[in-house]
């Protein structure tokens, strides 16, 4: 479905280039993608640049065997591709129903809208006027978040870390919704997440550190080698983590 | 009525018919249609122009329409409506100009509104201004409103200009007796070459009176827009004023809010931002499969409803 093909993304900084991500070459079919990793290793901007907000520096990206590389984020948006936020944005006046609307691209009943919000553990009765502005709280945008891209019905969606932000008794129900969603999969689910209750559902987990790609495997061959560690840390933080 | 005249009934006062209640229609300077009403009753100026509106105390739920709509090119008018508000009414007024200029003359409407409000009254007040035309004429609208309110009396005003109004140089001022409120909330979208001052001064002088003055504008293309806001405390009370602007283009947006405090138990909070269409809102909507433009219209529209 999705096909990466040595994509690279550098940027410029004030001594040079900053190599972010390098050489990535990943496929991803039909199924429950996790990427996991540190902090800083560039998953969220493997993100972006499949969704379009980044142009690969270097590389190719098929969708569907389609080369999507230079499309914007608008086209690739129309050919399937979701985006739910890592940190979901606030609107001045547009409420929850107007952007879920937007979201599904034609009027939705109130029935629907309600199953949207319902699956992210929402009343829609409560949120449906709400605008989507400073009055909500970020566990509450995050899940408006993730319904957005419920709503959209795509074939492919990636979401950034969804679990970030969302309080541990919200966080089982979220749990719960990605594997209904694994169930139901018509597509294929890219989630970046650092939590091992998602990555244990994930049928692919993808390892990104220090822009490139350390490990691509199943859970079993994957889970064991990162929570034994990946890399050697510093003397200084080593003699922390064993005092 | 025409179709140009429906349009502009509708863009000015929502009005798609002859309203029920009480109403008075204003075209190029003249009436073309008046109806008062039990309680409401609307009597014509006999030194200038203008009405006089006497609104019963303890009148409730019933509403006045009194919308001006100018279709002459070239017309200026200078018009006094004085609305006389009973104690203890609650109703609607709804007022609003519309120009439809198809010539080369300069078309305008200065409108001076005074308001009464009596004790404990509380009054909704809709004015919405509107221009179109094919000609190179401008449509100008300098409204002023003056605004007294008694003690614990209320008054929410609306104000909505989004479309076609070439210069506009609006003024409003309030005094507040004890316990009274009042609740502004502006509405402004310029575009082209258009000017719009907007210009507000409340005198909170009665005791536990409070103003919330809230604008909301979008400025597109070449286009100027000033705001003035000024809030004095003279007694206890609560005051807040707040500017949010959206820049686009090559326009311009002033925003000065100026709160005066003159009793230590004032308490006055003035906000003012101004700023473009945040980057990652436009990534968003794009996401969801609309264009960087319709993004913009979505945004805007959300942000000015």
């Amino acid at each position: 479905m999705l096909e990466l093909k040595n994509v690279s993304y550098e940027v410029d900084t004030e001594g040079g280039t900053k190599e972010i991500l390098k050489n990535i070459n990943l496929t991803i079919d039909d199924g429950f993608v996790a990427i996991t990793g540190p902090n800083g290793g560039g998953k969220s901007t493997l993100a972006k640049i499949i969704v379009g907000i980044y142009e690969a520096t270097d590389g190719q990206i098929l969708f569907n065997g389609e080369d999507i590389t230079h499309l914007s984020i608008t086209e690739r948006a129309k050919k399937g591709i979701g985006y739910a936020f890592q940190q979901p944005v606030r609107f001045k006046g547009i409420t929850v129903s107007d952007l879920l609307t937007l979201a599904a691209g034609r009027k939705l009943s109130v029935a629907e809208t309600c199953a949207f919000l319902s699956e992210v553990g929402l009343c829609a009765r409560d949120y449906i006027n709400r605008e989507i502005n400073a009055s909500l709280s970020g566990g509450e945008l995050k899940r408006i978040e993730i319904a957005t891209v419920l709503a959209r019905e795509t074939p492919f969606s990636v979401f950034d870390e969804p679990e970030a932000g969302i309080d541990l008794w919200s966080f089982n129900n979220l749990i719960a919704v990605f594997e209904k969603m694994r169930d139901k999969c018509r597509g294929s689910i890219l989630i970046i997440s650092h939590q091992e209750r998602i990555l244990n559902i994930a049928d692919k987990i993808v390892v990104v550190a220090d822009g490139r790609l350390k490990q691509v495997g199943t859970k079993d061959e994957v889970l064991p080698t990162l929570l034994g560690g990946t890399g050697s840390p510093c003397k200084t933080l080593l003699d922390k983590i064993t005092q | 009525m025409d179709a140009i005249q429906k349009r502009m009934l509708e863009a000015v006062a929502d009005l798609h018919e002859i309203p029920s209640g009480a109403y008075n229609i204003r075209e190029n300077g003249k009436s073309i249609g008046r109806q008062s009403s039990e309680n409401i009753e609307i009597v014509p100026k006999q030194d200038k122009d203008g009405i006089d509106i006497y609104i019963k105390p303890g009148t409730k739920n019933e509403s006045v329409h009194i919308p001006v709509l100018l279709s002459q090119t070239g017309f200026t008018e200078t018009v006094f409506n004085d609305f006389h508000i009973g104690e203890d009414c609650d109703v609607l007024i709804v007022a609003g100009c519309g120009i439809h200029n198809s010539g080369k003359g300069e078309s305008k409407h200065d409108g001076i509104h005074t308001f009464y409000v009596g004790k404990n009254a509380r009054i909704r007040y809709v004015e919405k201004h509107y221009g179109e035309g094919d000609g190179n004429g401008k449509n100008v609208m300098n409204p002023t409103t003056v605004i007294e309110i008694e003690e614990g009396g209320r008054m929410e005003m609306e104000t909505a200009q989004i479309k076609g109004v070439d210069s506009t140089d609006r003024k409003t001022v309030a005094k507040l007796a004890d316990g009274a409120s009042l609740v502004i909330r502006e509405k402004l979208m310029t575009h082209g070459e258009q000017y719009a001052k907007t210009d507000f001064t409340v005198d909170l002088n009665g005791e536990d009176s409070s103003a919330n003055v809230v604008s909301r504008s979008v400025a597109k293309d070449k286009s100027y827009q000033v705001f003035y806001s000024r809030i004095n405390g003279n007694n206890r009370c609560n005051g807040h004023t707040e500017c949010d602007a959206i820049i686009m283009d090559d326009a311009k947006v002033s925003a000065i809010p100026e709160i005066t405090a003159a009793s230590v138990d004032a308490s006055l909070i003035h906000e003012a931002a101004i700023g473009k269409i945040a980057g990652e809102q436009l990534i968003k909507l794009m996401t969801l499969g609309l264009s960087e433009k319709e993004a913009e219209e979505q945004i805007i529209q959300g942000f000015l409803k």
